[in-house]
């Protein structure tokens, strides 16, 4: 190692770019996984286009990972400290993500005329032509020529030779950041553990690499990441959102002792939570891949109905598609659990770009009243939580729950403290008593709370039917009675309020007596804690309330929200929540920072703009 | 044991006096009946539609859904507990216009729930618009110059989605419907029942050509399995093959024999003679009754429990610890 160039950094932000189909993700996962043993925190951020192989070397095709790591981690970074860059379409959407003092790492081989055309550069010096700052390191690597003399010998073609250029950046970056090699290694064996050639040949670029950045000194520093020193001890693994989410689902499952049952369609970028279920028939999961979006929540439903945890997983255009069956869950009133990772819209809009632009479709998107329980993840650990929990209200309320994440913690993958099914709240269904025995109309409810109960097919004396006509609420029979009906609706409605009882308080974040809020959703947690940290640090006072259940809110918001003078909300829609809130509290003043361009808050933007306000 | 009142609920039933659909309930309520399945181990989803109230008038666990989807919603109880007897009330419309995609995968699938498919030809409950089953040209509330759509076959789409159960009944023989309800009950796998109902209000007597008494006799052939294609009042009638195709013969006539008299299989896993006898029409040839099609596949909701068991068999993971157990992990 050439230590006396070795710099110590709280941390980095790396970004690896390259064509969709060069292995950027698995690049990005692998140094993400490697980071974390060595003790850092991490926050990734996939950004991947729709298209699976665009046109090669075109900037609709370019494929990036964005890793964050070392300690005090919220996010995956607005900028980037070093980016990787295989080609000169990757250049150039990302010419504004380096620091002024970052490193480019390029493939000197994929920067031909040719090359450089295709990405809209009209000179042969790209970095010029970007106007990059001269504090900016550039590192031209001939990676695809190196990684083909590395593996000269393998009797391999060409196409599949240069595949593990990859493989030589990650190497030299493992160099750059003295990453142990050996750790990588183990890695790519569990990665490859089915295709041993495939792992001969990408053991040894990887190890080419490292020594390619190891013999060659390359001018360039290296640097340690300082380890985390915020983190609870115990045992961590690195988790993205939608496995979380899965998990969440099956710890539900089993802490509640039923059948988990997810009925799903395929849809960006929220398809890893079915995969994560299907590959779960040992632990008795069934998942059912229906022939459209519609099917998979009425087969939720039936399973919904027969008495197993239901779930359905979707993005906002299935949302659109299920309204109809959800409406059918409310005035059923049964549980079931909607996660909707949500994409930019309207329509297919940007499917692979993170959005939170379904809020109002989950809280108003159904005819009639039909109120439900909306919450909202804050990373990709915590879906786990939120998952479990949603599935723990949908049980003990009979009622629908739409849980709300994203593209963005859906596919980012972040540190995970695993958890013990025993260290899990209890989850207990409202099944009906055994008292209502041949008594039981499929309406009956608990007066208290107005939770109906449940009675589940095949136990005797429990016979009825449920289904969406209005019905009487002492007898169950279907009825269009004005004041019935009227009834019906509201006990719908106080059913859902009363949930608000059994949700933990709001507690304020940041320097909780400014008197400036900053108020967030799901998704935004991480960039607003940063922002609000900055901005603390600038001598501008201010407060951070994040919100995780939307509907009902927990009780103490209102009064939480009325003790400042200055509200800011923050979100990735137009002000959606803003509006929600003007809708519930009356008399304040919400402002509001918003963005929609498919990626997340930047830290610095949102400091920018707040402090604007 | 049980009687046909232990099916039925204690709701007074709403359909139109007249209607196909008593005739078609009160067959359910006997039929299941001499099945014996306990009214607690039933479930009947519909849809939306006159025939979907059904639900309603059955003593039994029930769902009664939303417009197409009785096909999901019946899929999903069974596919979470295949212990269900699981039935599905449908009406042409619910099943074939609205609920057409939920219907060829849930054939297609070959999951087991019991499809009772009454086809009026019409839409009732919105009072009186063509629907799927509707013949070409014909003149409704929403065609008042006639359908220029050609009608879909319900056995044809059964069998074209590889569906492996295919019977047809007339709502008022109450006979054949307790042949036809218990084979379905039986098969395992999606069972299609196609029950020809009138429609008193708007489309009555769409079927009269082929359901009064006497009509039935001459009009309607009641295919049963290993029995030859004989039908008529007096028994003299019977379907021989004439090259690839059907052809009505008089046994006695032209030195036709009864031993000439073809035999129906309905167990012959090729559909090719199911579909063309399903397809005869009135007045060329007799309407094929019963059950046309019932062959043994594998069936979705028992594969799924088996591949369940399987795997189960193998994987060291059984409960959410030891999978947090398997995940790659580390101290900090």
């Amino acid at each position: 190692m050439n230590e006396n160039k070795m710099e110590k950094l709280d941390s980095v932000v790396i970004r690896f770019s390259g064509d969709s189909g060069d292995g950027m993700q698995l690049t990005g996962t692998l140094f993400s996984s490697l980071s974390a043993i060595l003790g850092n925190e991490i926050a990734t951020f996939p950004d991947y286009p729709a298209e699976i192989r665009a046109p090669q070397g075109t900037v609709s095709g370019v494929s990036g990972f964005q890793v964050n790591v070392g300690s005090g981690i919220n996010t995956p970074g607005d900028h980037a400290d070093v980016l990787v860059v295989m080609n000169p379409a990757a250049l150039q959407v990302n010419k504004n993500i380096l620091k002024p003092l970052g490193v480019v790492i390029y493939d000197a081989d994929a920067f031909g005329k040719k090359d450089l055309e295709k990405a809209g550069f009209t000179t042969d010096n790209p970095f010029v032509e970007l106007g990059f700052k001269d504090t900016v390191q550039i590192i031209p690597v001939p990676l695809t020529s190196l990684t083909v003399k590395s593996l000269e010998g393998f009797g391999m073609d060409m196409k599949s030779m240069t595949r593990s250029k990859n493989m030589f950046a990650l190497g030299l970056i493992c160099w750059l950041f003295n990453r142990e090699l050996d750790k990588a290694q183990h890695f790519l064996a569990n990665k490859f553990a089915k295709k041993p050639d495939l792992l001969k040949a990408n053991a040894k670029v990887l190890e080419d690499g490292f020594n390619y950045g190891h013999n060659l000194h390359l001018n360039i520093s290296t640097f340690t990441v300082a380890k985390s020193d915020q983190l609870e001890k115990g045992k961590y693994t690195i988790i993205s959102g939608n496995k979380a989410t899965a998990f969440g689902l099956i710890a539900a499952a089993e802490k509640s002792g039923l059948q988990l049952f997810l009925g799903s369609y395929p849809i960006t970028p929220a398809t890893d939570i079915l995969h994560e279920l299907a590959a779960r028939r040992d632990l008795g999961v069934k998942t059912f891949q229906a022939e459209d979006e519609i099917g998979g929540i009425c087969t939720a439903l039936g399973a919904s109905y027969a008495g197993s945890l239901a779930a359905t997983s979707t993005s906002g255009p299935g949302l659109a598609l299920k309204s109809e069956a959800l409406g059918l869950a409310v005035i059923a009133e049964l549980p079931l659990v909607l996660i909707d990772v949500m994409r930019g819209g309207p329509s297919t809009g940007l499917p692979t770009k993170t959005e939170q632009t379904d809020l109002l479709q989950a809280l108003y998107g159904r005819n009639g009243e039909s109120p439900l329980v909306v919450m909202a993840a804050s990373s990709p650990d915590d879906c786990f939580y939120y998952a479990y929990m949603a599935s723990k209200i949908a049980l003990e309320n009979l009622t629908p729950v739409i849980l709300l994440t994203d593209a963005f913690i859906g596919n980012g993958a972040s540190l995970w403290k695993l958890p013990k099914l025993s260290d899990m709240p209890e989850i207990k269904p409202h099944y009906a008593p055994e008292s209502l025995k041949d008594n039981f109309n499929g309406l009956s409810r608990d007066e208290q709370t107005k939770i109906r109960y449940w009675a589940i097919p095949s136990t005797e004396g429990f016979e009825h039917r449920v289904g969406g006509l209005e019905r009487n609420y002492n007898t169950g029979v279907i009825s269009t009675e004005g004041a019935n009906h009227a009834k019906m609706v509201a006990t719908r409605a106080l059913k859902v309020q009363n949930i608000a009882k059994q949700l933990p308080l709001l507690e304020v974040e940041g320097d909780a007596s400014a008197d400036t809020l900053v108020i967030g959703w799901g998704s935004t947690r991480g960039h607003l804690q940063s922002a609000v940290a900055e901005l603390n640090k600038r001598g501008k006072r201010t407060a951070h309330l994040h919100f995780n259940y939307i509907n009902p809110l927990p009780s103490n918001a209102e009064e939480l929200i009325r003790r400042y003078k200055k509200v800011i909300v923050c979100e990735l829609n137009s002000g959606q929540f803003a509006g929600y809130l003007r809708s519930k509290i009356h008399g304040v003043d919400f402002l509001q920072v918003n963005k929609i361009e498919g990626q997340p808050f930047s830290i610095e933007e949102l400091v920018e703009h707040i402090e604007k306000l | 044991m049980y009687t046909n009142k232990d099916y039925k609920s204690n709701l007074t039933v709403k359909w139109c006096p007249g209607c196909g659909d008593h005739a078609v309930l009160a067959s359910l309520h006997k039929s299941l009946a001499d099945i014996g399945v306990a009214p607690k181990d039933i479930v009947v989803v519909s849809g939306i539609g006159c025939s979907s109230r059904l639900t309603y008038y059955m003593n039994t666990y029930g769902f009664h859904s939303i417009h197409g989807r009785g096909a999901v919603i019946a899929s999903g109880v069974k596919a979470a507990n295949p212990r269900l007897s699981v039935w599905q009330a449908t009406g042409d419309g619910d099943c074939l216009a609205i609920g057409g995609n939920h219907f060829i995968h849930s054939v297609r699938r070959n999951i087991d729930i019991n499809v009772l498919l009454f086809n009026n030809r019409i839409y009732g409950l919105t009072k009186g618009q063509y629907s799927p089953t509707s013949p070409k040209g014909f003149v409704s509330k929403s065609s008042p110059f006639g359908t220029v759509e050609k009608a879909f076959e319900p056995a044809a789409i059964t069998m074209g989605a590889g569906g492996t159960f295919f019977a047809r009944m007339l709502d008022v023989d109450f006979e054949a419907a307790r042949v036809v309800l218990p084979a379905a009950h039986s098969h395992k796998g999606a069972s299609v029942v196609e029950c020809l109902v009138n429609c008193v209000i708007f489309n009555n007597g769409t079927h009269s050509a082929i359901s009064s008494k006497e009509a039935r006799a001459e009009h309607t052939i009641f295919l049963e399995h290993g029995k030859p294609m004989i039908f008529g009042a007096d028994k003299d009638k019977g379907l021989v093959l004439d090259g690839l195709d059907l052809k009505v013969v008089k046994i006695g006539e032209n030195g036709v024999k009864e031993s000439d008299i073809l035999v129906h299989d309905a167990k012959n896993p090729d559909y090719t003679l199911q579909l063309k006898l399903a397809k005869m029409r009135f007045p060329d040839m007799p309407v094929a009754m019963g059950v046309i099609r019932d062959v043994e596949e594998d069936h979705y909701d028992e594969l799924l429990e088996r591949q369940i068991a399987d795997v189960q068999a193998k994987s060291r993971i059984k409960c959410f610890d030891d999978l947090i157990g398997t995940l790659e992990q580390w101290d900090m």
